[in-house]
């Protein structure tokens, strides 16, 4: 696969498109990045970090209700949602606090958007007596109250943004001006692959120790390829992370679940490779979803961890080649799917992940019974409860009330 | 004259040379869409030698909470970039107009159309905070064929290497960015202004002018001794907020008076 790694460039998409003030800083990191990736002890550290903090290699798991009631492939997940804290999202924060600590940074920035990217770095700041700051629109920091008390346990300030739509993409830029002025002593550890070079690249290295795993797995388990990975994208972190070894690799589809939020007709979603265009937002050239006039426009999806109106550039880059497929779902088929997977398979997923699970079902009957559909749990849904409680009337009153006679 | 000669000869001749010229800026569509117009006006009287013009985006990530509050406002008052074009034109020929835009709302117009307009329009050049000249090649090659100059910006964290590849760049002015940080109103000129007006002067042809965080006369003035231009926005903006178009140009004539009694001491020291 052709990629113009030393631009910054995924075919025609990423980029560097920030303040001057910054590309000094993203020099140094892609500096630090190139000296220490492949260093045995940068290495060591990781992998050690990896196995006993994090819990890796997180399980292969045959979902054996879900198969039989579908009907078709043969169902696995990739456990994800047990890696610590509850999310992939900690297998990038945990290699660039690494790095971080190497260019003697102090301090630690971070966006979150559902809360489980501010929580994995809120965690690993902890583990490095750094300072931390995780901005996170005010909106999501009431449709994600748990994960806003784990930060702060952790001894993270969390700063609620109150500028735009108050979501994801306005704690990014929140944090990149928090960054554009503390440069000197801050690194910003971005959440996913966006974002301007080197980021995409060095979140899409992290992660893909997910893809890395289930290559083994896979062939321990069912000796051989899977014949599809199916993942969410939002911004495209855990996606890419699945996907990356098998890019290109015949006979495996990878599948990418984007929300569709209220119905793509409805203009509230959160699929920008499916509706967006092609602009720059955060420092990289990719499909955005923008008006006419260039305007950024607010996204929706149920999901806060989807709810931004890019994805990064090497999503766009895939989808181009036709190097992966692209569909999306809306919040009712992920809320079915968050129940569906809560009682057929006892393990309550995050409403992103919700979006894969629901889709994997048509995967699965496309490929038939004898197949093997590797969906990537990529988080779990305790943070959910409450949204999820919400919108699918369980009303936790009324269950104290049943279990209260006892 | 070819095409690369049109916005730069103009930009370049509005600035006198024996005092810094004086740059405000308006974000297009604050406080209204005809507030706006009066307050260039307010400027142009107050003896601007160059407008800025704020194209609003909803997402501007170099801007702080002033500058913030005015897009959003003018963005709700249908601030596109239709109207900023046309207000452009209606001061354009009486002083310079650039343009402060960020790079989706060019970019989704089509470069070379957002660059036709923007001739069309008497824009003499461009400030676009998100494209460094790292990424502005293709962008910077158009400009200069359909005479837009390119005013790129260079921080107190630009290395020396870098001033000098952007100001091979710049064929506006360069923009001098006071220091590491957002757009925003300070006390006082930052400590390393000074030092990054010199580090600029010795080794770019461009003229460097100062902004980001001047907000008093005596800013202005010290800012003046070294740098070639003056660029003011926050404060403005906080005083059209405050007090109107009136109290902003008021406030203008006062810095423009200051500085033309102001002493330049770098004047002698280009290369």
């Amino acid at each position: 696969m052709q990629q113009k790694v030393e631009t910054g460039y995924f075919g025609p998409y990423g980029g560097r498109y920030v303040p001057e003030t910054l590309i000094h800083a993203l020099e140094e990191l892609e500096e630090a990045y190139e000296r220490y990736r492949d260093d045995p002890e940068f290495v060591e550290e990781l992998d050690g970090l990896s196995r006993d903090f994090v819990g890796r290699p997180t399980p292969l798991m045959f979902a054996g209700r879900l198969t039989e009631k579908w009907g078709g492939a043969n169902v696995w997940f990739k456990r994800e949602d047990l890696a610590h804290t509850g999310a992939h999202k900690i297998n990038n924060t945990l290699g660039q606090i690494l790095l971080a600590d190497r260019m003697g940074k102090q301090r630690i920035i971070a966006e979150t958007g559902a809360g489980q990217h501010g929580v994995a770095t809120a965690t690993v700041a902890a583990l490095y007596g750094k300072a931390c700051v995780v901005y996170m629109g005010e909106e999501d920091t009431r449709r994600q109250k748990l994960n806003v008390v784990r930060m702060k346990l952790l001894g993270a300030e969390v700063v609620p943004v109150l500028s735009g739509s108050r979501t994801l993409k306005d704690a990014v830029n929140e944090a990149i001006r928090d960054w554009v002025t503390n440069v000197e002593d801050t690194h910003y550890i971005i959440g996913s692959v966006v974002g301007p070079a080197p980021y995409p690249r060095i979140v899409r290295d992290l992660q893909t120790v997910i893809g890395r795993e289930i290559e083994v797995q896979a062939r321990e388990r069912f000796g051989g390829d899977p014949d599809a990975i199916v993942a969410c994208v939002g911004a495209g972190s855990n996606a890419i992370g699945a996907f990356h070894p098998f890019i290109g690799r015949e006979g495996v589809r990878l599948v990418g679940v984007e929300a569709a939020g209220h119905g793509l007709s409805s203009g509230e979603h959160g699929a920008s490779l499916a509706e967006g265009k092609l602009g720059v937002l955060h420092g990289a050239k990719s499909y955005v979803l923008q008006t006419e006039a260039g305007q950024i426009r607010e996204a929706h999806s149920i999901s806060a961890g989807l709810d931004y109106p890019a994805t990064g550039p090497e999503h766009a880059y895939l989808k181009d080649e036709h190097f992966a497929e692209y569909a999306s779902v809306d919040d009712e088929e992920a809320l079915a799917a968050f129940t569906l997977c809560s009682r057929a398979e006892g393990i309550i997923p995050a409403l992103e992940t919700a979006h894969a699970i629901s889709y994997a079902e048509k995967v699965a009957k496309e490929l038939g019974p004898g197949k093997n559909m590797i969906i990537n749990l990529s988080g779990r849904g305790d943070k959910d409860v409450e949204v999820a409680s919400e919108a699918l009337g369980v009303d936790a009153r009324e269950a104290e009330e049943v279990s209260g006679d006892g | 004259m070819t095409g690369s000669e049109r916005g730069s000869e103009k930009l370049r001749a509005a600035f006198p040379g024996d005092r810094a010229a004086l740059i405000p800026y308006l974000t297009g569509g604050y406080p209204t869409l005809e507030g706006a117009r009066e307050v260039g006006e307010a400027y142009l009287a107050a003896g601007a030698d160059v407008v800025e013009i704020g194209v609003p985006f909803s997402d501007p990530l170099a801007d702080g909470p002033t500058i913030q509050d005015t897009t959003t406002r003018a963005l709700a008052n249908g601030a596109d970039p239709d109207y900023c074009l046309e207000l452009a034109s209606s001061f354009a020929d009486r002083a310079p107009v650039v343009f402060l835009v960020y790079y989706n709302v060019v970019f989704a117009r089509g470069m070379e159309a957002f660059l036709e307009d923007a001739a069309e329009a008497g824009v003499s050049g461009l400030v676009i905070p998100d494209l460094p000249v790292v990424e502005a090649k293709e962008f910077g090659a158009l400009a200069a064929e359909k005479g837009v100059a390119l005013c790129p910006l260079v921080a107190p964290t630009t290395t020396d290497g870098r001033v000098e590849e952007i100001g091979r760049a710049a064929t506006g002015f360069v923009y001098c960015v006071s220091v590491a940080g957002v757009t925003g109103a300070r006390e006082k000129l930052p400590p390393g202004a000074v030092e990054l007006l010199r580090r600029v002067r010795s080794r770019v042809e461009a003229p460097a002018a100062l902004g980001f965080g001047i907000s008093s006369t005596d800013a202005a003035v010290e800012a003046a001794a070294e740098a070639d231009g003056v660029i003011v926005g926050s404060k403005l903006m906080q005083l059209v907020a405050e007090g109107g178009p009136e109290r902003a140009g008021r406030w203008l004539e006062e810095v423009r008076t200051a500085l033309a009694g102001a002493v330049r001491t770098g004047t002698g020291e280009r290369h």
